[in-house]
């Protein structure tokens, strides 16, 4: 019975395959696809943004049932939504706390294209379309956030689009053209449904497929920055390769859920993240004559948002704002260092990527504030060294003194082997920087108390600043 | 090194310069049922003459809060509404408009625009101020156009002038007529009210936070098989 019906499936397979490149295509991106074998902690993020790409289109659509994109009644669908539509909370949570996931995901897969240089030679042209993916998706979240219609969904998309009109000759028109009317209104709403429910979405699948088809042509970059393709076996396969599928599947599986379990404690426990994901000032209806205070963006925007404001002139400070995603495209240009993995460069890349991360939350810091005299002080220096990592990397990549590459890669650890490392680390710390001393109770029990020990803390201190040098050092 | 230090410090005075007022912790508890329904026959007396709740109908507050059809019926709704209708205010906003110089807002999300604390702050913080229309301002929401609803069961409060160094002097307030509940009972009665307002904001966290540790747990079982698969297949991999 059993062998009739596998006979009949590998006939079904064969009819399809003769119609459509089933197999080839199944062989070509999972099972005979080769992935480096050491892929890390970092690695888990592409495979977390498709599943959340996929999660936000699911309750997208779920969504839309029961939206409507109607100045006079979107603030009140949403309500409904949340309260007499089955499950609609979860719909409506899944899809704000999927949208913040997103990001956070995002920021921390291209984080991990700095680290280990994945954006170099041979792989620009896949950093180019994840950039283009990053700009969509700025885009689709800008225009999702109108849809709510509360105060900042308005006045954020207020500020925001006005921004063009700092554009000379013809910027008054184009803002007009862009929003429909002389205010945000009715037909804002509208058009900004229409594209982040079809137009962007369908970009962004398309850009999706032609990341993923761009990085199976070059393959795959790792933590070591090796070229795997360049060291194979006699059948022609790389010998620090793995076939994607099962071993990154049933790798990403386990990824998937303890990404999910995070992802449920703020969805259940905290789903507006304190006003960081869901703006408290949001659930006051759209009022156009009403203009709050404070208008901040979401999260996710606050960098950009905070170059913006630190530049003294409008025109002036949309270019920076646009200069600062555009001259990420650039990166692969950019640096000018032989090595790609950070595990392998000099202290001056290393310098230049600690600063730039304290730049960037920084700024995102700031962005959510108000504009003070002393914030924009602060916005203005770390916008400076936001640029300077960027503008000044073909100086200080191509003068580094980064490290012979070796021509395999470095075996990975298990998840045992660096539990086990923690905690002999810990025990060694503890041991140096405490001192065991009994003390006996009144109940008479013995317990031991660990008393810190100055010396040992002085010495720890000293150890940690040295092994820190070390990693920055420059020559 | 010094740029470090300038931000760290920034960063925490710009902290305490948020908090500058200092509310009081409202401490509700949404699960607290007779809390909220004592909340929501306040609302009821006190509010929605002039605020509506629209978005909370009067049957899923029954549900939500055991309580029975009849007695909704009887001290809940208003001579025309029907249990499966919005808590709709019965006055217009036209005339709220003339009356008070602002359309009086709908409630039914306000819990999640200011906050428990705010809220609970607010509802005490009413003091006599005589160059305000209705005689009264409030610490919190300065020239507000509401007035004390609750002033005979709170009593009178009076501002305390104390003499400061700086410009702003901080508002503090005092009884200085007693209403008809003493301070203590005043209070727990804006924490049931404050209570019913949070639940208002988010009927839903009925469900979400009972359902969350189940989600969890179903998570970290399901982790466990994940994780040995994995390991099974990557032991080979060296």
């Amino acid at each position: 019975m059993l062998d009739k019906v596998m006979a009949m499936l590998v006939a079904l397979l064969g009819w399809i395959d003769k119609r459509f490149p089933l197999t080839k295509v199944w062989n070509e991106h999972l099972a005979k696809y080769y992935a480096p074998k050491n892929f890390n902690f970092w690695y888990f993020f592409g495979s977390l943004a498709f599943l959340l790409l996929f999660l936000q289109i699911v309750t997208g659509v779920w969504l839309t049932m029961n939206y409507k994109p109607d100045a006079a009644k979107a603030f009140d669908s949403v309500e409904f939504i949340m309260r007499d539509v089955e499950w609609g909370w979860l719909m409506r949570y899944l899809h704000s706390t999927g949208a913040s996931a997103f990001f956070v995901v995002i920021y921390l897969h291209m984080f991990r294209g700095l680290l280990y240089g994945s954006f170099k030679k041979p792989r620009e042209l896949v950093w180019i379309f994840g950039m283009l993916i990053y700009l969509c998706l700025m885009a689709e979240a800008f225009m999702g956030y109108l849809l709510p219609w509360g105060q900042m969904s308005y006045w954020g998309a207020q500020v925001i689009i006005s921004l063009f009109s700092a554009i000379p000759y013809f910027g008054d028109d184009l803002t007009l053209w862009v929003r429909g009317d002389y205010v945000i209104s009715d037909v804002t709403l509208n058009r900004f449904f229409a594209f982040h429910v079809i137009a962007i979405p369908l970009v962004l699948v398309m850009l999706v497929f032609l990341h993923i088809v761009a990085l199976h042509q070059v393959g795959s970059n790792n933590p070591d920055g090796i070229e795997i393709k360049e060291t194979k076996d006699k059948n022609g396969i790389p010998l620090d390769g793995i076939p994607f599928h099962p071993y990154y599947t049933v790798k990403d599986i386990v990824g998937v859920i303890v990404f999910l379990i995070v992802f449920s404690v703020v969805l259940f426990y905290a789903p507006g993240f304190n006003g960081l994901f869901l703006e408290h000032a949001n659930f006051i209806p759209a009022d156009p004559l009403k203009t709050p205070e404070h208008i901040a963006p979401v999260w996710y925007f606050t960098p950009f948002y905070a170059i913006l404001r630190a530049i003294p002139d409008k025109l002036g400070g949309v270019i920076a704002m646009g200069g600062a995603i555009v001259i990420v495209f650039a990166l692969p240009w950019l640096d000018r260092s032989p090595v790609k993995s950070v595990r392998y460069r000099g202290g001056l890349f290393r310098r230049a990527l600690v600063v730039f991360v304290i730049s960037f939350f920084v700024l995102s810091y700031l962005g959510t504030q108000p504009a003070t005299p002393t914030a924009t002080i602060f916005a203005r220096i770390f916008t400076a060294s936001y640029f300077g990592f960027f503008l000044l990397m073909p100086f200080y990549t191509s003068r580094d003194n980064d490290k012979t590459v070796p021509k395999r890669v470095t075996p990975t650890t298990t998840l045992e082997e660096d539990l086990a490392k923690a905690n002999s680390f810990l025990k060694t710390t503890l041991d140096q920087t405490t001192t065991k001393k009994a003390i006996t109770t009144k109940a008479g029990k013995t317990y031991d108390v660990f008393v810190p020990e100055g010396k040992g803390l002085l010495a720890f201190l000293k150890d940690t600043v040295n092994k820190i040098r070390k990693v920055f050092a420059v020559k | 090194m010094n740029k470090w230090l300038t931000v760290i410090v920034f960063v925490f005075s710009s902290g305490i310069n948020a908090e500058s007022l200092a509310l009081d912790d409202a401490d509700v508890d949404v699960f607290d049922k007779a809390s909220v329904q004592r909340g929501a026959q306040l609302f009821v007396d006190y509010c929605i003459g002039c605020h509506s709740a629209q978005h909370l109908r009067y049957s899923r507050l029954a549900e939500d809060m055991d309580i029975s059809e009849e007695d909704i019926k009887k001290s809940y709704l208003s001579a025309t509404a029907k249990i499966g209708d919005g808590m709709i205010s019965a006055m217009d906003a036209e005339h709220a408009e003339k009356w008070f110089g602002t359309p009086t807002p709908d409630l039914s999300v306000t819990a999640r625009v200011r906050g428990a604390d705010w809220l609970y702050t607010y509802l005490r913080g009413f003091y006599t101020d005589e160059s305000r229309p209705f005689g009264v301002n409030n610490i919190v929401f300065k020239d507000v156009a509401m007035p004390n609803v609750f002033w005979k069961l709170q009593g009178i409060q009076n501002r305390v002038i104390r003499k400061t160094d700086g410009d702003d002097e901080p508002i503090e307030i005092g009884l200085a007529q007693a209403g008809i509940m003493t301070p203590d009972e005043f209070d727990s009665a804006m924490r049931d009210l404050v209570n019913f307002m949070v639940y208002l904001g988010e009927p839903a966290m009925l469900e979400r936070i009972p359902l969350g540790k189940y989600v969890i747990l179903f998570l970290l079982v399901f982790l466990v098989p994940a994780y040995l698969l994995k390991k099974e297949y990557w032991k080979d991999v060296h």
